[in-house]
């Protein structure tokens, strides 16, 4: 937050209206794909057009009464809830050790930690698939969780870091010259300042578990499958609207999350400086 | 949300805090449990390549395979192309996107995150909708009359190029602009005092500045299309096989051998070019843009 001014042009008015509209095409095309599917999904025919002919709520009813569907979402769900636990706890106390400790080999293992961002998914899920294979634990819900942390944890990594390395700690050094210990300190303190980024993270992690394919299509058993890989199936074969309204409302859900972290981001940011 | 972006200013010198005098030890339990759950996999994965005679054979018969070499061949061709793509289309956004109003620059922002949230299958899933033989396209060529007859656009390489571009722009977009937001606005001012252009201001203010954004999204961008998977499996034909489904395609064939030695290749090769580019790649910045 440097008191620089912002960058205006002020010159150029041609040259800026032909980047606004550049900008513009661009932005259709990005948001465009997005939203098209959510009229789809309200079609009254079993053919993907554009408008629809006919309205209905036939295949939102065909999700929500079909078995195989309904546990598919419970899977992800109870998947991606155990994963945001477990990548939260782990990757918040990495971060603290990250930011405050001093240990040889620190840029090795952060690069380390924060390396499943960059390997290729195939990579990390036939290794998984291989050993969980070995172990005899394939298609286990919290084997599937377990592969999903290792995936989504750098988001909580990077997201408490950011808050950690803007934070004042002369204010924990306060909270224990008035006698607060260690655990007090950080209940009362280090953790409500840290709150935002601690939130944003587990939220990153819960979506990246959601939504995560490639690993899940090598470990979860047949039939009992997690939502993305249960709509890929169905992509391969049968490709009716049931996916738009599946697909209508994880964007739902998309947009509300990310409404959520970027408020989260912002109080982080307002806090760290 | 450039939480990440902004180097630290304010705050005093980081202490060793009095709560715990070896804070370094919290990243053990993390350090421990990727150890097992990812490490240990994937070398014990790596280990296969070497074959059950320890004589690397399926790495000689991955290196020497000719449907590899064009494999490889195809998904390096497709991962420049589609960096170059993501490049042209978002710099100019990025730059709008830093030089627009406030109330804009947050509209633009969100159409470039909500995609961004939202999985790579419901976006893959769009285009094959977009692009199907009824789909959008078709039918808005044929209302124009520029067709006469729906084209073959699913199942091509120009589907998964389009499907691939859409969803990395984002990457590519939020680190060039949020270099841009960092640019002192003051430059532009004494570059337009001095009586430079809009050209001129771009070409030797903003693009050098910005600079530091397009390697890490262009690095970003090429290191991801190198492991991409869904998409072209979805929107492809037949001659879009990528590396990741070369090596899924072998497992599912029961070579896990050398489906192992073609992940070898793949990661050395992600991981080679991490290391070279690993000061322009800033993770920090790429991810604490946005996801």
């Amino acid at each position: 937050m440097s008191a620089a001014p912002p960058l205006v042009m002020s010159s150029g008015r041609a040259g800026r209206a032909l980047l606004g509209l550049l900008a513009l095409a661009v932005v259709v095309f990005l948001v465009f794909p997005v939203f098209v599917i959510i009229p789809i999904s309200f079609s009254g025919s079993s053919f993907l057009t554009f408008p629809p002919e006919s309205l209905s709520l036939q295949w939102y009813e065909k999700f929500l009464s079909r078995a195989d569907w309904l546990e598919a979402t419970w899977l992800s769900l109870w998947v991606a809830a155990l994963v945001t636990v477990l990548a939260t706890v782990l990757g918040t106390a990495a971060a603290f050790g990250v930011v405050r400790g001093r240990f040889p080999g620190q840029k090795l293992v952060v690069a380390f930690l924060l390396s499943p961002l960059i390997v290729p998914g195939i990579i990390v899920a036939i290794a998984v698939y291989f050993f969980y294979a070995r172990l005899g634990i394939v298609g286990s819900p919290v084997a599937i969780a377990v592969a999903h942390t290792a995936l989504a944890v750098p988001f909580v990594v990077v997201n408490v870091s950011a808050v950690l390395h803007g934070f004042d700690t002369r204010l924990e050094q306060a909270a224990q010259n008035l006698g607060a210990g260690t655990w007090t300190t950080f209940r009362l303190v280090t953790f409500p300042l840290i709150r935002p980024g601690v939130f944003a993270g587990g939220l990153f992690a819960f979506i990246t578990s959601f939504d995560e394919l490639i690993v899940a299509l090598f470990i979860t058993a047949p039939g009992h499958v997690t939502l993305p890989a249960r709509m890929w199936e169905s992509m391969r074969n049968e490709i009716d609207p049931t996916i738009a309204a599946v697909s209508t409302l994880e964007i739902v859900l998309s947009v509300a999350l990310f409404f959520v972290a970027g408020r989260l981001q912002a109080r982080a940011a307002e806090r760290g400086a | 949300m450039s939480a990440l972006a902004e180097p630290m200013a304010a705050a005093p010198p980081r202490r060793a805090g009095a709560a715990w005098r070896k804070p370094g030890l919290l990243v053990l339990p993390l350090l421990a449990f990727l150890a097992v759950f990812y490490l240990v996999p994937v070398l014990m994965m790596l280990s296969r390549a070497s074959g059950p005679a320890l004589d690397f054979a399926p790495v000689q018969a991955a290196l020497t395979s000719g449907v590899a070499a064009q494999v490889f061949w195809i998904t390096l061709k497709v991962a420049v192309i589609t960096t170059l793509a993501t490049l042209v289309l978002g710099y100019p956004l990025a730059l709008f996107t830093a030089i627009a109003p406030p109330w804009l620059s947050r509209l633009l922002l969100a159409a470039v995150m909500i995609p961004f949230w939202s999985s790579i299958l419901v976006r893959s899933y769009a285009w094959m909708v977009l692009l199907g033989r009824q789909g959008m396209v078709n039918e808005a060529l044929i209302g124009l009359g520029l067709i006469e007859t729906p084209m073959r656009l699913l199942n091509t390489s120009f589907a998964v190029y389009v499907g691939m571009i859409h969803i990395l722009l984002p990457f590519m977009v939020l680190p060039i602009y949020a270099t841009m937001k960092g640019i002192d606005g003051r430059l532009v001012w004494a570059a337009e005092n001095l009586g430079a252009g809009a050209l001129s201001v771009l070409r030797f203010v903003i693009l050098p500045l910005s600079l530091p954004g397009v390697f890490a999204g262009v690095l970003v961008v090429f290191i991801l299309c190198l492991g991409f998977y869904v998409t072209p499996a979805l929107l492809g034909g037949p001659g879009d096989l990528m590396a990741s489904m070369l090596i899924a395609q072998e497992v599912d064939l029961y070579n896990w051998d050398l489906a192992s030695a073609y992940a070898a290749v793949l990661l050395v090769v992600t991981l080679l070019i991490v290391a070279a580019f690993s000061r322009l790649l800033s993770l920090d910045r790429v991810m604490g843009a946005g996801r």
